[in-house]
């Protein structure tokens, strides 16, 4: 079984993010690294190639300047090899632009049974990715997966809903999103790191792809600063703080 | 050429529209002459609210037949398009069924989408909205400048839901076409989880809880003060993660917006995710150890201390009382 995952290398969300002033664009020139909504996705093609007794798991991604520290992490975590798509003229690029690259990238990786994405990126966040993957394919997919197996060459999937979940069969070749904490991605090992050193990496160009038109139809007009909240008075507790907040409900009239 | 035809991708649950599809009918109404609902399923009594709330024709798609919503919808969508009726923008709810279906018809329309806003405006035939990005601390605003449909998905609580706007809307069917290579997904069971109580989203209280319960069983204090305060309980997205409650729990970016008019965070430390889905609470009570954590910059009442001990000491004053 052959599974494709999508990964995102993003700035480190623990550092505040910043916009570019000239482009709008968020700043990506520092060192990037594996998206963590991304892991969840490498471990689970990771187990389901396991569980399928042989096959590989390989990845895309597309970043700005040549960056593959994130697409290591995945690599040492036991994907087999990797198609970074690096090209100026995508900066800034919207989602849709971003899916056609993707599943261009697909391709070059051959015969595929499952493509795997996290639900959104932690940097970004719309969270349409997958799905238009899918689209763009031709693929059936199954989005906000938090269980997925693959039975009899069906894909079995607990779809995460609004009021609970729904059990969902898929034929395969098929897109699937998963939720974080669909599994516990593993810590790369020590000779998992040695061995991505020297795992294949190909990094192209969208047009190395055949993606010629690569324009979106959106432009950031402005970028203002929201009205921020004020922070209220901050005590610590001597055992009898909960009197405050009883206080503050009453005042409320909540109780 | 201002905005004179709207869809709003419309959901309905146990026979009403959802409170997020009403909003964003009112909104759509305040922009636009016509207004149309594309509804997931049967209408059925809800195309009366619909029209109330905006919706002159209400497309229906009949059931899905066990098809996930966002390809067949998508499908379905098009098809009315190509029959003609071609919108200026098509509006969605920022959830897992919005989502879906804007993605599958961004690709077939190949248009471009905008997500995660609270705000669409018109300035001549400019079209635009409002995101906010970096935890709600700045809003950008984007303007689609390609061929319409625009299509652009709007957060919870957005706008405020009006009915009175006039009479049923006029069911229309939009069957899903032949699916093809698409179409291998089907739904085999449903599972809903109970709850009872008063609604998250909808809680005038939300008591929420978070890494720094500990351990799992000590959410059972986040549920009891929730009871106490006649409110919802609520969680984290890492708690979630954890297994420790299921995700109709989560407040947050991908999960619920509340707004209610108290909101405590126990032992929440205020991740931007988090942040994004209770900073429009009225008044927010934050309880955590360390007095470093960002929760406290948007806390009117925040309390320096363990939760483990703060919470019983709360809910055994607040039982005292009634």
């Amino acid at each position: 079984m052959n599974v494709i995952v999508c990964v995102k290398q993003i700035p480190d969300p623990a550092l505040p993010g910043e916009l570019d002033p000239s482009t709008n664009n968020l700043k990506r020139d520092g060192k990037l690294i594996l998206d963590e909504s991304d892991s969840y996705g490498v471990e689970m093609a990771l187990q389901l190639v396991t569980a399928a007794g042989g096959g590989e798991v390989s990845l895309v991604s597309m970043a700005p300047n040549d960056e593959t520290s994130g697409l290591r992490t995945a690599l040492a975590m036991g994907a087999a090899k990797a198609v970074l798509v690096s090209d100026a003229s995508l900066a800034g690029a919207d989602a849709l632009t971003t899916a056609k690259v993707l599943a261009a990238a697909t391709k070059r990786l051959g015969d595929v049974d499952l493509i795997i994405a996290g639900t959104e990126s932690s940097d970004g966040y719309t969270g349409t990715v997958p799905e238009q993957i899918a689209e763009v394919l031709g693929l059936p997919s199954v989005t906000f997966a938090k269980t997925v197996a693959v039975e009899g060459g069906v894909l079995k999937v607990d779809r995460q809903t609004e009021a609970g979940y729904d059990e969902v069969t898929c034929s395969l070749p098929a897109v699937v999103s998963v939720t974080a904490g669909v599994v516990e991605p593993r810590y790369p090992s020590f000779k998992g790191i040695m061995a991505a050193k020297s795992k294949p990496l190909e990094t192209v160009t969208a047009a190395d792809l055949g993606v010629e038109s690569v324009s979106w139809s959106q432009q950031i007009t402005t970028v203002t600063d929201a009205p921020a909240r004020e922070a209220g008075e901050v005590i610590e507790d001597d055992g009898e703080a909960f009197n405050k907040i009883v206080q503050f409900l009453d005042n409320l009239k909540v109780i | 050429m201002a905005l004179d035809n709207i869809w709003v991708f419309s959901q309905v649950a146990d026979g009403q529209p959802t409170t997020g599809t009403l909003e964003l009918l009112t909104k759509a109404r305040s922009l636009s002459a016509q207004v149309s609902a594309f509804v997931a399923g049967e209408p059925g009594d809800a195309a009366s609210v619909l029209g109330d709330h905006g919706a002159a024709k209400v497309y229906a798609t009949g059931d899905l037949a066990g098809a996930l919503p966002g390809v067949a919808v998508a499908a379905a969508m098009q098809a009315v398009i190509d029959q003609g009726d071609t919108p200026d923008l098509i509006m969605f709810p920022q959830n897992y069924e919005g989502r879906d279906v804007m993605a599958r018809l961004s690709v077939k329309l190949d248009r471009t989408v905008l997500t995660n806003s609270t705000d669409v405006s018109v300035d001549g035939d400019a079209v635009s909205v409002d995101t906010p990005i970096f935890g709600g601390a700045k809003i950008v605003t984007s303007t689609f400048t390609g061929e319409r449909p625009f299509l652009a998905a709007f957060r919870p609580k957005s706008f405020v839901a009006e009915g009175g706007a006039g009479a049923a809307g006029e069911v229309i069917a939009a069957p899903v076409p032949d699916l093809g290579s698409t179409g291998g997904a089907t739904v085999t069971a449903v599972h809903v989880e109970e709850t009872s109580g008063p609604k998250l989203d909808e809680a005038a209280v939300v008591v929420s809880g978070g890494r720094g319960l500990g351990e799992a069983d000590k959410f059972a204090l986040i549920e009891d003060l929730a009871k106490a305060l006649k409110g919802a309980p609520g969680a984290s997205r890492a708690i979630v993660d954890a297994g420790w409650v299921p995700y109709s729990y989560q407040v947050g970016q991908t999960g619920k917006v509340v707004k209610p008019t108290v909101y405590i965070a126990a032992g929440i430390s205020g991740a931007t995710q988090h942040m994004v889905g209770m900073k429009g609470s009225k008044n927010i009570i934050a309880i955590n150890k360390d007095k470093e954590a960002p929760i406290f910059g948007v806390a009117d009442l925040g309390i320096v201390g363990d939760v483990h001990k703060v919470l019983p000491q709360l809910l055994e004053a607040l039982q005292s009382r009634s």
